[in-house]
């Protein structure tokens, strides 16, 4: 079977609305085993979401801030519950660029007090988010 | 009979009453309307997570961790959903009711309230309270339910607590709010969702199931959290909206009465002074 139509149906859904409905060719998200790219045909999977840039490519290519979640992937269908993502519209960049310090100063002095896990995450957040508003 | 004054005095104290009732229903009307939509949004999120996890605990079959096996600790948790105000017909006591009727050992429950009406019910029962999250149902945040669930897992995860339940009111629509008590943990996984699953093709976890579930189920507890607070504050609004529409109805029925009772006295006072006028004027004649 010939097969053309290369979409498959992707929804992006959080606690407080449907952030993204629509076909996508490709969806890019980083995920706690690595970066992973999904199209179409995926085998099915569960995946668990860290902080990072979700790219959406169908139509025209999308990008937003994906921080925490998890994704479900079926072979025609993608559905991730993010907990927490923003588009780059969203994002106050001097309020990441503020926070993107601060975390690397925590990491750097490493201190005893310091939840080092935490200011990871932190880190990884400020940076996701400065990295979609490029 | 009672007199003139009294009856106009009685009836105006309930036409201010009724005044009050009156605004007050406009005002939770045009709340319900925005805490609906805002229940309505979140649901799909939801019933999404809900089926995920239990599915997926389902397709796992006996995964041996203690979000699923539980621990020893006797002590159960109850999250409490309630409004932190009156004047909502029966919607604080009902949710109380869950409780106090007595599935759940009164001595083996810590009370995590939130909603001041709750707390002080539990108070006066003599319950064994936790941390308030009251402020947490003025404006339900994502970040505020992740905060709450962060702690009661800590607890959980120390052994400190058994198990954890959840009594809130669920929002079926403007007029049906039912209040429902469910465990949260350890996940029951009942069999429907295995007869379901075994029809579905095999999921695959990235990381191990095991490790994934660990990940996975304080967004389950989370987010379940949230949604409850959700749809208990559309609830809220809807129950108050009714019991302010039947206050208000029943004032405008005392005030029918009471006008009557007013023109008859009225009547009555005017006839009166005819028969005593038509008396002077005969004896005079």
């Amino acid at each position: 079977m010939a097969d053309d139509n290369k979409t498959f149906e992707l929804s992006i859904i959080t606690p407080d609305r449907t952030f993204y409905e629509g076909e996508a060719s490709m969806v890019e998200f980083n995920t706690t085993e690595g970066q992973i790219g999904v199209y179409k045909n995926h085998i099915p999977m569960t995946v668990i979401v860290k902080p990072g840039v979700l790219t959406i490519t169908g139509d025209e290519v999308l990008k937003a801030a994906l921080h925490s979640g998890f994704v479900q992937i079926l072979q025609d269908k993608v559905t991730i519950l993010a907990e927490i993502i923003e588009w780059p519209n969203e994002i106050d960049k001097a309020r990441a660029e503020a926070a993107k310090d601060r975390a690397e100063k925590l990491i750097a002095e490493h201190a005893s007090t310091t939840d080092i896990v935490r200011a990871e995450t932190a880190l990884q957040r400020a940076v996701a988010r400065i990295s979609v508003l490029k | 009979m009672a007199s003139m004054r009294d009856i106009k005095r009685r009836k105006g104290s309930i036409q201010s009453t009724q005044q009050i009732t009156k605004a007050m229903k406009l005002v939770s009307t045009v709340k319900l309307q925005r805490s609906k939509q805002h229940a309505l949004n979140s649901k799909a999120y939801f019933s999404y997570m809900y089926n995920t996890v239990h599915e997926m605990l389902a397709k796992a079959g006996t995964i041996n961790h203690p979000y699923v096996t539980g621990n020893d600790s006797a002590k159960k948790a109850v999250i409490v959903i309630s409004g932190n105000r009156g004047l909502a017909g029966g919607y604080n006591s009902n949710v109380v009711k869950l409780i106090t009727r007595g599935e759940l050992k009164k001595e083996e429950l810590v009370m995590y309230t939130v909603g001041k009406k709750g707390r002080e019910a539990f108070n006066r029962y003599g319950y064994e309270l936790a941390e308030d999250y009251s402020e947490m149902i003025e404006a339900p945040d994502y970040v505020d339910a992740m905060r709450l669930c962060a702690t009661i897992l800590n607890r959980y995860r120390a052994g400190e607590i058994g198990e954890i339940y959840l009594a809130y009111t669920a929002f079926k629509n403007t007029v049906s709010h039912v209040p429902t008590l469910m465990k949260l943990l350890p996940v029951d996984h009942d069999s429907e969702a295995v007869v379901d699953a075994e029809d579905k093709v095999p999921m695959n976890f990235e990381p191990a199931e095991e490790e994934a579930l660990e990940l996975i189920i304080p967004k389950y507890v989370a987010s379940i959290i949230y949604g409850a607070m959700i749809e208990s504050v559309a609830s809220e609004n809807g129950a108050r909206m009714q019991a302010m529409d039947s206050a208000t109805s029943n004032a405008e029925e005392m005030i029918d009465k009471l006008t009557l009772q007013y023109n008859r006295a009225r009547q009555g006072s005017i006839t009166q002074e005819l028969t005593e006028i038509i008396a002077g004027a005969q004896a005079i004649s």
